[in-house]
């Protein structure tokens, strides 16, 4: 027979068994947790009889209350998007000259274009849209397809060089490793492109400088112009102003010509409303620092 | 330890070796330029690794009767000490993504480094290499004691013990190599989990014969939780694992359900893994060393029946939390919802239990790190549960769904309850397996203590701060109605939550280490006279058996 013992400590009986040492006593429930635990039941209860709950062959307790998660998303989004219709509907109906003159749609601009673009350009452009090595920075006055919102929004649409039929399409040639231009002739169109951004580049000989003027008239004008100032209807950049995106360095300049280049940007229109891209591109023109 | 097999057994390990040895063999043919067949070599080498060192001692001297009349405790002492080791390893690579989080061009740009494969050797690591074999370890020795009766054989523990380290070692390894069902907390493939069957029927059976032979009238609390990890970890394991090979020589498999029928599959599994492995497993381990150590009786027999069963039952249905919100229907979320806040009360009876079983002894608590790790695994058990039901309620979880709250959440679980209360089960076991008066290094104990207590506390606060932020941020509408804040500038929100995170997993780690190194140093030192053990051996078959009570 068990041999039930009081434990002097807590006054209650132990349940007389034994193992290996470890005694338990024959403490009862305490009240409060059948109290806890009908508390919690009732709660269930309440929450099978109001919400959808139990399964029932091939459809299930709907609940009093009728409520329909997806329902209630589909409302609050179409709730949400009235809300934001005074204002929505302005952005999409008017141009973008208009919409910058209104400094009530330019403070929505700024708010919501902030997470979209994090969101959505941060990635490679930066949070501050500095951009990086091969991701232009934003905030300069130097625009490879132009900087107008226009130009910027279409380029959000189609992307560069990307999967959509109209993408902005732009490619240089690789001038070294094609053999287009030998190694020297490139040594002197780097000279010279470098003397374009930086005049006070004194280690420059006059004559390297010189030739690759001509090498450059002969090869890179058609794309960059007679005066390297770039064209925005080819992608091709402005090569006298201080913004790289690869790198003005000798080094990356001839890594450049030797090797072309050729720069992504994927297309956005499956991805965002025309609305959204409309609201990046006037923020990344907010976004402009005038030159240095 | 081939020294305690007997002959027979010797030779059925042979068997067993050879045969898995051939295994792997087949499997390195048919999965040649496939991490299979690396797996294949894998276990052919562990396997010819283990037939010599069978050969090597087949002709010791065969284990004298008088073994029947202590303990098997070897395969006990393996696996405490592999527990450990596995701790620090995994415990190592939890931090080292942890700071890959804050520094995320940690990588070094090579595959095996980047967060998704070294995530789950941290996950799989610390839960089945240190929980598991903590479990089972301890699961060795306290079905022993509480059933007065000696393992049935030598071979078997050894088998379930080896058997499951080989399968997280192919676990891991694989994960580096990139194989992974994506299946969380059931990351291994197909032939891991074939092979972890194998492991577990044999401990599920190891474990029934043991009591089959016990020479107490009744069955332990400890046992049932045992048992019931056991039993439903099997259950689970083999449900969620359903899945069809893509060839006979690939490690690459499909599971057998889709869509939202395989994400509700999975959070069945992956919650009931935290139920019946990360708990229920873990109340065994404290039903036993509690009271022992803190030398008194279990507070109330009562309730931990109404605990049991009510953990045993609700927490079955409480997966569906998991995937509130998403496309599961709406009725599975509220059900799950409601049986997740009716489990609160079995959770918190049992922490009661636990907390009221020291009352008497909170001079102990005091004095003894040993017994305040497993107080204060009591608390942390009480403080998850609380926020686990919360976390389930919806609304609650709108908020913190996906969030590094969830995180948090599952580490004051995994560092203040399990790895807490395996602490103490590991430091009071230690001694006492090993024949000692006390740790090598009480004052270790007490370092370790603080340590492991200070990163959980840092750990979780971090995260609960980062979560809560994150959450809040998602959440926030500026006046134009459009979200406040990209998603990036939450990342940069949480920096620096992830460095103190990552800080606190230092203190974590640390305490580990500095845990295996003292239980080293204790089993290095001299053991104490034998005659002060004579109590601690069961029952021989031929005495006659203790009355209830006696």
């Amino acid at each position: 027979m068990a041999k039930e013992e009081r434990d002097p400590h807590t006054g209650y009986l132990t349940t007389g068994h034994e193992w290996n040492g470890i005694i338990e006593l024959n403490t009862p429930v305490p009240r409060i947790i059948y109290f806890f635990l009908g508390a919690a039941f009732l709660f269930s209860v309440v929450y099978w009889i109001l919400m959808p709950t139990w399964p029932l062959g091939t459809t299930y307790t709907k609940g009093l209350l009728d409520s329909d998660q997806r329902a209630y998303v589909d409302n609050t989004i179409k709730q949400a998007a009235l809300q934001r219709a005074d204002w929505t509907a302005r952005i999409e109906k008017e141009n973008y000259a208009d919409i910058q003159k209104d400094p009530r749609l330019m403070e929505v601009v700024r708010e919501t274009g902030r997470a979209l673009f994090g969101d959505n350009c941060a990635a490679c452009h930066g949070r501050e849209a500095q951009g990086g090595k091969g991701f232009p920075n934003l905030t300069t006055q130097s625009w490879l397809w132009g900087g107008t919102p226009d130009a910027i929004a279409e380029t959000i649409r189609v992307g560069i060089n990307s999967a959509h039929p109209e993408t902005r399409t732009s490619q240089m040639p690789a001038f070294g490793h094609d053999g287009m231009l030998k190694s020297n002739e490139i040594d002197n169109v780097v000279a010279f492109v470098r003397s374009l951004s930086n005049p006070s580049t004194k280690d420059l000989p006059a004559a390297k400088v010189a030739a690759g003027k001509t090498l450059f008239a002969a090869n890179c004008a058609a794309c960059h112009g007679e005066d390297a100032k770039g064209n925005s209807e080819v992608g091709a950049p402005n090569l006298t102003d201080p913004f790289w995106i690869y790198g003005g360095d000798a080094q990356t300049i001839e890594t450049t010509v030797w090797g072309g280049r050729q720069g992504h940007m994927p297309t956005w229109e499956s991805r965002l409303s025309a609305l959204d891209r409309k609201i990046l591109a006037l923020y990344i023109v907010g976004l402009r620092k005038p030159n240095p | 330890m081939i020294a305690e097999l007997t002959t027979n057994e010797r030779q059925t390990a042979l068997v067993i070796l050879l045969a898995l040895a051939v295994t792997g063999l087949a499997m390195a043919i048919a999965g040649q330029g496939d991490p299979f067949g690396v797996h294949g070599a894998l276990v052919m080498v562990v396997a010819i690794a283990g037939v010599f060192t069978v050969i090597s001692g087949y002709y010791a001297p065969e284990p004298s009767d008088s073994r029947l009349d202590s303990y098997y405790d070897t395969p006990t002492k393996f696996g405490i000490v592999v527990a450990m080791i596995w701790a620090v390893i995994a415990m190592f690579v939890g931090d080292w993504v942890a700071w890959l989080l804050a520094y995320p061009n940690l990588t070094f740009d090579a595959a095996w480094s980047s967060f998704g494969r070294l995530r789950p050797v941290h996950t799989s690591g610390v839960i089945f290499g240190f929980g598991g074999n903590a479990l089972i370890a301890t699961s060795f020795y306290v079905m022993q004691r509480t059933s007065r009766a000696r393992l049935p054989d030598q071979l078997s523990p050894w088998f379930v013990l080896l058997g499951y380290n080989l399968f997280c070692i192919v676990a891991a390894t694989g994960y580096l190599m990139g194989v992974t069902q994506s299946k969380e907390y059931a990351e291994p493939e197909w032939y891991a989990d074939i092979w972890l069957v194998i492991v577990w029927v044999a401990y599920f059976v190891l474990y029934l014969r043991t009591l089959a032979r016990r020479k107490e009238p009744h069955i332990y609390v400890a046992n049932w939780y045992y048992l019931a990890f056991i039993l439903v970890v099997a259950m689970l394991h083999i449900v969620n694992n359903l899945a069809v090979p893509i060839s006979w020589g690939s490690a690459k498999s499909y599971s057998l359900f889709s869509g939202v029928q395989d994400a509700m599959t999975e959070w069945w599994y992956g919650h009931n893994a935290v139920a019946f492995f990360l708990t229920s497993g873990f109340l065994g381990m404290l039903y036993y060393y509690m009271p022992k150590r803190a030398g008194r009786p279990i507070y109330s027999y009562r309730m931990s029946i109404i605990s049991f069963w009510g953990i045993t039952f609700f927490y079955m249905w409480a997966g569906s939390h998991h995937l509130h919100y998403t496309a599961l229907p709406q009725w599975v979320q509220s059900l799950g919802m409601t049986f997740s806040v009716m489990l609160l009360i079995p959770s918190w009876v049992s922490a009661g239990n636990a907390l009221m079983t020291l009352n008497g002894a909170w001079n102990k608590v005091r004095d003894d790190a040993v017994l305040r790790f497993m107080m204060v695994a009591a608390v942390f058990y009480g403080l998850t549960t609380f926020e686990g039901s919360f976390m389930a309620i919806r609304p609650v979880n709108s908020l913190s769904h996906y969030t590094d709250w969830t995180v948090g959440h599952v580490h004051a679980g995994a560092l203040g309850w399990v790895a807490m209360i395996t602490f103490g089960a590991i430091y009071a076991s230690v001694p006492w397996l090993w024949k000692r008066e006390t740790m090598y290094s009480p004052r270790l104990v007490e370092v370790h203590f603080w340590l492991a207590l200070a990163g959980t506390v840092i750990y979780v606060f971090a995260m609960w701060n980062s979560g809560i932020i994150q959450g809040l941020m998602w959440r926030t509408y500026n006046e134009s109605g459009t979200l406040a804040y990209s998603f990036v500038d939450s990342l940069v929100a949480m920096h620096p939550y992830y460095i103190a995170r990552a800080v606190g997993g230092v203190f974590f780690l640390l305490g580990t280490a500095i845990g295996l190194y003292n239980i080293w140093m204790t089993i290095r030192t001299a053991p104490r006279a034998a005659s002060e053990l004579a109590a601690d051996r069961p029952v021989l078959a031929g005495a006659p058996a203790l009355q209830a009570g006696e």
